[in-house]
């Protein structure tokens, strides 16, 4: 073991900057109490935007860090760039709401915080140790902002379910771990990828291992079986959460499937892949048929999360750069319409109190054709209708899946989107053709005016330069398959 | 040639520029071009008449290649020989008069270019059909009638019976046409071309030719001939298929004289005696033609004798004298029938026109139970309904008179046991025709007024516009027989005719016609001015005298009034069943099977997948944790599974 050096701050600079900014910022907080949240939110916005910039900076040059415990590449810096983003964009949609319930307090941006520090730490971690660092701190703070409004009892509720199998999963992650080093001898990515090359067949315990381990991390991106607590919490927990939940986590949990799977246990494709695919097409089926018969909103985006989860593993299950590359499109892609429709749900309430039905959209689009003409956007693009950017993600992901050779993959999930595609038009008929019958309030405030318009606009127009991102996914992915 | 070209597509211009511009141009206008285009049709077509009938000018003039698909090809061409340039005049002048007779019976309508139009391009359909010069443009021009037939009836198509009967109409003719296809795939598997010229030259070498089908020798001329004539029988409503023509009466009324008296309907006629070359060698084919020519021609004239429409027994009528044409075609006098063909336009399309001139006058009523005694009130009209009536029976030297002899002397000349048939059932028929024609006179015009006092004061005679055609056809009802007697039929036959029609010198009939007893000479005179008598009896003197004969010969009575129950007869055998069928495949193979399985199958499954899907939801933090473990362990077994 070799002291550490500036080189290794330097790959972690970004994580460093957040880290010391969350302490600060918590101390201010302690010392200006409550009424300082609003600037402290802003401040954690900004620090989010200017860990983006040290992530930038950094580029994607491979580089490792404290003895290969830690590494930067082209794909760490594409998933972190989507966290933050997905994080920062979750804090400005809580501010004004958490303002209007009363519940504005300090801890809620430093949780966000800390939060996606852990979410960076398991983009980047090249060991299974540090994986399960990073997982646990950002699992901790997310299960308290879950139940974050402590006086609701289906908050609360949420926030202890989360907890509860959270701690479940997260034992079968370690189990997992400890099986993996007792047959390899390393925790270390690198070093597992030569242990696992070398021998033919794998040994029995490191199967059992790998497959503990996926379980734990399909707990995290809620992949069906393993997706239970999704539609409670989304429910139970307060909508800039469910917004939040929806995006950055989803993002870190998927970055660190593929770097385990991909990076480490690349050479076991053959033995993972199946695996994948059954938890793609469960999630898929799963998340098209229970959606249809939801009420709530916010239920619904639970299920739809599932599915959309279940078309990006379609890309893991492929197991290739252009798997990967799918992947990284459509993650980026579903964050950004989530976040839209997470903005369109906070505008749902009536005479000051939020509403969450979906029969409350009714005549949306007389009372706020602005809103609903983006919800509209939000639900065509999910359900994959060209040209909106939806289309793009399952595109790819389906293109990956033929190349592979996963023809019958490929087929149910295209069947399961038109299944998918009769709950999204539902709601857009509801919009356009009901009648309403309490008119919701107005006016939805700027900042979500803000973000509905940026990401709607980049849902719309993402086929007219597709070019950028495609190139970045591009050399994302092949970053994770060559390392 | 040019003019040969102008006189066949004068009307498709006409059709052309009324039907596509009429908005623009407005009415007057359509009106002007349309009977403008048709009269320089008829203008034109007797240079043509002159040059080829009496001049001997017969020619084919080949427009451009049609087909040419291997060793099918098919030309448009237009062949002008006797048969056809009698059939263009005939057609073209008499769609002049009812042209110009539109002009006033239309005026208050509110589509009149549509109407001149379709009247044109009918009348387009009609020459091409009568000049064709293969099969496949017979066919085109037969269904190019056929489709204008059916826009014409259901011309005023906001009426349902309109629609009905134009859907009618169109679905008997396809029957009909159905036929005549196969007929002419059998012409082409037979002969190997539908030129009319190859296929003539080649049928002497073809009679007798036999083929097996279904076990079943048969043989091939009379199979492809009887198959032609089954077209023949749908488009000139001979029975079994004669059903549409009545109904077509829904028609405005010039429609019912021009394509439903004097020009359409015979172009099952002028078929069978342009393919003369070919029946000729078919001798059971012609039998067949005969007989049911002649039944339909009594049948026909039995219905005629209690409709109370003014235009459906006018139209009972058309359907009888389309019986004769076919039995004297049946019996090889194919100049007879052509002859009475063309007599039978002017004085049908005027009796027609004449109806329409009387139904002007009575405010749109047409039940002549509700009408009587204005025969003061318009004494044209009157005049020209008897002229069209007297030619109808075959009074003396009125037009009918020369035709229907002949075709009567004719069947009795063939000395065969069908043309003993026809000329008995000829016999009765001309009875029935006179009875017919003057209970519509006595009916119509004479008796005690039984129309409404605001109808009976409003009675009026037709504008000049309308008069004016009337007293044209007149002339023609009158002298066409005359002036056509000799050469048609008599004894200048052969050098007008020059091979248009083959006669086989065994069947003689006409030949023969000259020479018949006097008796069957006399014979139909005697028996119309029986049944004009018996008119004048039965409704004039004795207006009690039909009450009570119904009355006691009740169950005939009822069987004629329904139309021998044909009607009946189709809606229980063929609609009813088709009716059943589209319904059970629409609910039982559509609704249930496809729908059913499809979409609300689909729908349904889809549904309850969720509820099942949603219930797994149960809230329980144990079943979740239960749900992950479960995952787990059935994971690793399927991996380990999975692997070995």
């Amino acid at each position: 073991m070799t002291a550490f050096s500036m080189t290794d701050l330097a790959t972690v600079a970004p994580e460093i900057f957040l880290a010391v900014l969350g302490l600060a910022l918590l101390m201010a907080g302690v010392f200006r109490g409550d009424r300082a949240s609003g600037w402290i939110s802003w401040a954690v916005v900004a620090g989010f935007a200017a860990a983006a910039g040290l992530v930038w900076q950094g580029g994607g040059a491979r580089a490792l860090a404290f003895d290969g415990l830690y590494v930067s590449d082209a794909f760490s810096l594409f998933m972190k760039q989507l966290t933050l983003l997905g994080s920062g964009l979750a804090l400005v949609l809580s501010i004004r709401f958490n303002d209007r319930e009363g519940i504005a307090r300090i801890e809620y941006p430093v949780l966000f915080l800390f939060a996606t520090l852990g979410m960076m730490t398991m983009i980047s971690a090249n060991d299974l140790l540090v994986l399960y660092v990073g997982l646990e701190l950002q699992s901790l703070c997310l299960y308290v902002v879950a139940a974050y409004r402590r006086d609701s009892v289906r908050s609360t509720e949420a926030g202890l379910k989360y907890f509860v199998l959270g701690a479940l999963s997260s034992g079968m992650l370690l189990y997992g771990v400890s099986l993996i080093y007792g047959y390899t001898g390393t925790t270390r990515f690198d070093v597992l990828v030569e242990q696992v090359a070398g021998h033919g067949a794998p040994a029995l315990g490191l199967v059992v291992g790998l497959v503990f381990l996926i379980s734990g991390l399909a707990f995290k991106v809620s992949a069906v079986p393993f997706h239970m607590w999704t539609p409670d919490v989304y429910e139970g927990a307060p909508t800039p959460v469910t917004a939040f939940f929806a995006a950055a986590p989803k993002v870190a949990a998927l970055a660190l499937f593929a770097r385990v799977l991909v990076g480490a246990f690349g050479p076991l494709v053959e033995q993972w892949s199946q695996i994948i695919v059954f938890l793609s097409i469960a999630s898929m089926a799963l998340g098209a048929f229970a959606a249809v018969g939801q009420t709530n909103i916010k239920r619904l985006m639970a299920y739809s999360s599932i599915g959309h989860m279940g078309y990006v593993l379609i890309g893991l299950a492929a197991g290739n750069v252009s798997g990967l590359r799918g992947l990284l499109i459509y993650t980026a892609i579903y964050v950004v319409m989530g976040i839209g429709t997470f903005a369109c749900i906070l505008c749902m309430r009536r005479q000051g109190r939020t509403v969450e039905a979906i029969a409350d959209l009714a005549g949306l689009a007389r009372t706020h054709p602005m809103v609903a003409f983006a919800l509209a956007i939000f639900m065509f693009s999910m359900s994959g209708i060209p040209p909106l950017a939806g289309f793009f993600g399952k595109f790819y992901v389906f293109m990956s899946a033929i190349e592979a050779g996963l023809y019958v993959l490929a087929v149910l999930g295209v069947l399961s989107s038109v299944v998918a595609a009769f709950y999204y038009l539902r709601i857009v008929k509801v919009m356009y053709f009901d009648e309403p019958d309490a008119v919701l309030d107005r006016p939805i405030g700027g900042t979500l005016a803000v973000v509905l318009a940026g990401t709607s606009t980049f849902t719309l127009l993402f086929f007219l330069a597709p070019g950028p991102l495609l190139a970045r996914a591009q050399a994302a992915a092949a970053a994770l398959i060559g390392g | 040639m040019t003019v040969y070209v102008l006189c066949i597509f004068l009307p498709l211009i006409g059709a052309i520029v009324a039907g596509f511009f009429g908005r623009a141009i407005g009415d007057r206008a359509s009106q002007i071009v349309t009977c403008g285009c048709m009269i320089g049709s008829a203008v034109l077509a007797v240079p043509i008449f002159i040059e080829v009938a009496l001049g001997g000018g017969v020619r084919t003039i080949e427009l451009f290649p049609w087909f040419v698909s291997g060793d099918f090809t098919a030309a448009w061409a237009l062949k002008f020989d006797t048969l056809s340039a009698v059939m263009v005049l005939t057609v073209s002048v008499v769609a002049s008069a009812i042209h110009v007779y539109s002009v006033g019976y239309m005026a208050h309508d509110k589509s009149i270019p549509r109407f001149m139009a379709y009247l044109n391009l009918f009348t387009f359909f009609m020459l091409v059909l009568v000049t064709a010069a293969n099969f496949m443009q017979l066919f085109f021009g037969w269904e190019g009638v056929g489709l204008v037939s059916y826009l014409l009836i259901g011309f005023w198509y906001d009426r349902s019976s309109a629609c009905a009967a134009a859907i009618k109409a169109f679905l008997v003719n396809r029957v009909g046409d159905f036929g005549f296809a196969l007929g002419i795939i059998g012409v082409f598997w037979l002969f190997g071309s539908v030129d009319f010229d190859t296929v003539f030259a080649a049928a002497p070498a073809m009679a007798g030719k036999e083929f097996v089908a279904l076990g079943l020798s048969t043989d091939a001329l009379t199979f492809v001939c009887m198959l032609l004539f089954v077209g023949a029988m749908g488009k000139s409503a001979q029975i079994v298929l004669h059903t549409w023509l009545p109904d077509a009466m829904e028609g405005p009324t010039p429609v019912s004289a021009l394509i439903h008296a004097a020009t359409m309907v015979t172009a099952g006629v002028f078929m069978v005696c342009r393919l003369s070359p070919m029946f000729e060698y078919a001798p059971s084919a012609l039998a067949l033609v005969a007989i049911v020519g002649a039944t339909t021609a009594f049948f026909a004239a039995t219905i005629g004798m209690v409709q109370n429409d003014i235009k459906r027994v006018i139209a009972y009528s058309t359907c009888s004298q389309l019986g004769y044409m076919f039995f004297a075609a049946g019996v090889s006098a194919y100049p007879a029938a052509i002859f009475h063909l063309m007599t039978h336009a002017y004085f049908k399309a005027l009796l027609f026109l004449g109806a329409g001139s009387v139904i002007h006058a009575m405010s749109n009523e047409q039940d002549m139970r509700k009408m009587g005694g204005i025969w003061r009130k318009i004494p044209i009209t009157y005049a020209v309904m008897w002229i069209g009536s007297l030619a109808l029976a075959g009074i003396p030297f009125f037009a009918g008179f020369y035709s229907k002899d002949m075709i009567l002397e004719s069947a009795w000349g063939a000395h065969t046991a069908q043309g003993q048939y026809a000329f008995w059932l000829g016999i009765v028929a001309a009875i029935l025709t006179a009875f017919y024609s003057w209970r519509l006179l006595f009916l119509t015009f004479h008796g005690r007024p039984r129309a409404d006092r605001r109808t009976m004061e409003h009675v009026h005679e037709s504008p000049p516009i309308m008069i004016v055609p009337l007293v044209f056809l007149a002339v023609g009802a009158i002298f066409a027989g005359w002036l056509g007697y000799d050469r048609f039929v008599g004894e200048h036959m052969g050098e007008f005719w020059r091979g248009a029609i083959l006669i086989l010198p065994g069947n003689a009939a006409l030949e023969n016609a000259h020479h018949s007893p006097r008796w069957v000479q006399v014979l139909p005179i005697a028996v119309a001015l029986a049944g004009i008598a018996g008119a004048y009896v039965a409704y004039m003197q004795r207006p009690d005298l039909p009450g009570i004969i119904a009355a006691r010969l009740r169950p005939l009575y009822l069987f004629v009034l329904n139309k021998w129950y044909f009607d009946e007869l189709y809606d229980r055998i063929f609609v009813r069943p088709a009716h059943a069928l589209g319904r059970g495949f629409w609910k039982a193979g559509d609704g249930e099977i496809i729908d059913g399985v499809g979409p609300d199958g689909l729908a349904a499954a889809t549904l309850d997948l969720s509820r099942r899907a949603v219930r797994l939801q149960s809230g329980y933090l144990y079943h979740y944790a239960f749900a992950m473990l479960i995952g787990v362990v059935a994971l690793i077994t399927w991996y380990l599974y999975g692997r070995s």
